[in-house]
């Protein structure tokens, strides 16, 4: 017999039996042992005709091609930079994944150096340990000044909100730079200290509160408070 | 000692000491538990998957697990000299072979995952506890994992056989100790120590004791694991 055990949006833990029957695919998250397809995952199920997948509430970020992604700049080498981009291998930024026209046995660190911030996109993933990221492409580039914050990456797209809803919002609000990358990490930069500290300490709230209904509404009426106040 | 009837603190010989589980406790690990069993307290931190130096160590056909399980010096009586000690390397090797087979590190292939145990304060069966809060430390940390991993210490006291030993207890002549890991699936034992003298029949019996032990805990760290997200989803 073929049946789902667990509904749709509900939290499963590693180990636990999802589905039994051989009518139902395993996907990321999830493993098949003989009749019964279980979680390896702590996540919320999704469930897409007969494929099951269990997205992940927590862990460390999963490179995923055309993410952006913001990194900083730990190795440099005759090929390229080796870029931390929070995951589990560093990401390698290839001399001709790079905007810029740079000679043979050119000194690398004229371009990016140690410790520099970039917003790049994801290119190539190779079994997560060969990850290949471009600075080619609207918006990705040195990140120079300001600063930057981290978040859970699943809770980006709660950040992010509905079409942006949410960061544009707090861009509107603050007149702050901001740049929200799918690992998790956010760049800053305003015109004053105070007010990348608020908009630093919105994003300290949105991350605590995101489960909450009607967090829009609560954040701009926080912005609005803050903006009578002279802060901003 | 001649008989056993009532057990120092009073439980029944199947009775548990009161659990306790809470994950996300350490806000800079990637995942993080705190696992309580009676007065025995252990916290668990997880990093990782991340790069592994030296890189002699280093495995390309899979990511490998590193246990590091210490006593805090304030959690025993009389003070616990700080650092690794010869009973402390046996244990994170012992909760390491315990937790490795419920691992799925083949996707990290030259990375580490690091644990930390910290007992923060000890009554007996800290390995144990070491090795829940572990489980759902690795579980926090988004780490793939087949199965969660529950862990119990059995043993027999003054001729009984019961389950989870409080100090008093292990401190009896003759007491026999054992701790049993199993997973929360199949209840497959991924750990067993035995120290002191039991039958055969004796042993089959605590087995037992420890199974129901074990699937009570796991159902404790399941239910911990989707508390600490329940408010997220509706």
């Amino acid at each position: 017999m073929t049946k789902l055990l667990v509904k749709e949006h509900e939290i499963v833990v590693p180990g636990q039996e999802l589905a039994e029957g051989m009518d139902f695919l395993p996907s990321i998250g999830t493993y098949r042992d003989q009749d019964n397809i279980v979680s390896s995952k702590l996540g919320i199920i999704s469930v897409n005709k007969n494929i099951i997948k269990v997205i992940p509430l927590t862990g460390r970020y999963i490179p995923k091609i055309d993410d952006v992604v913001i990194g900083r700049v730990v190795e440099i080498g005759f090929y390229g930079w080796s870029v931390d981009i929070g995951s589990a291998y560093p990401a390698t930024l290839s001399i001709r994944d790079t905007t810029e026209f740079i000679d043979k046995g050119e000194n690398l660190t004229k371009y990016y150096d140690y410790g520099d911030t970039i917003a790049a996109g994801v290119v190539r993933v190779a079994r997560y340990n060969s990850i290949d990221i471009t600075t080619k492409g609207p918006g990705l580039r040195k990140l120079i000044g300001g600063k930057v914050i981290e978040v859970t990456p699943s809770k980006v797209p709660r950040l992010i909100g509905k079409q942006g809803s949410m960061i544009s919002m707090i861009k509107d609000a603050s007149g702050c730079n901001i740049l929200v990358g799918q690992n998790g990490r956010v760049w800053i930069k305003g015109t004053s200290l105070e007010k990348e500290n608020l908009v630093t300490n919105t994003i300290m709230k949105i991350e605590q509160e995101s489960h909450i209904d009607g967090l829009t509404d609560k954040i701009k009426n926080l912005l609005e408070k803050e903006n009578k106040n002279g802060k901003l | 000692m001649a008989s056993y009837d009532k057990r120092f603190s009073g439980r029944k010989f199947d009775d548990m000491r009161e659990i306790e589980a809470k994950v996300g406790i350490i806000k800079r690990a990637d995942g993080s538990a705190l696992f309580k069993i009676g007065d025995t307290i252990a916290i668990a931190a997880v990093y990782g998957p991340r790069e592994l130096h030296p890189r002699f160590l280093q495995n390309p056909e899979t990511g490998i697990l590193r246990c590091n399980y210490d006593m805090t010096s304030f959690s025993v009586p009389e003070r616990k000299r700080p650092g690794p000690n010869r009973r402390g390397v046996e244990i994170s090797l012992v909760t390491e072979k315990a937790l490795l087979p419920v691992m799925e590190l083949k996707q990290f292939a030259n990375s580490v995952v690091d644990v930390f145990i910290e007992i923060v304060q000890a009554n007996a069966g800290t390995r144990c506890a070491g090795i829940s809060a572990a489980a759902l430390a690795l579980a926090h940390a988004g780490i793939p994992m087949k199965d969660l991993v529950a862990a119990i210490s059995v043993g027999k006291v003054g001729g009984k056989v019961l389950i989870d030993l409080d100090k008093e207890e292990e401190d009896v002549e003759d007491a026999t100790d054992i701790p049993i890991a199993m997973t929360g699936r199949k209840n497959e034992i991924t750990l067993l120590q035995l120290d002191g003298n039991l039958t055969k029949k004796e042993l089959v019996e605590a087995m037992k004791l420890a199974k129901q032990g074990c699937e009570k805990i796991n159902k404790i760290q399941q239910k911990a694991l989707k508390d600490a997200y329940k408010s997220e989803v509706e």
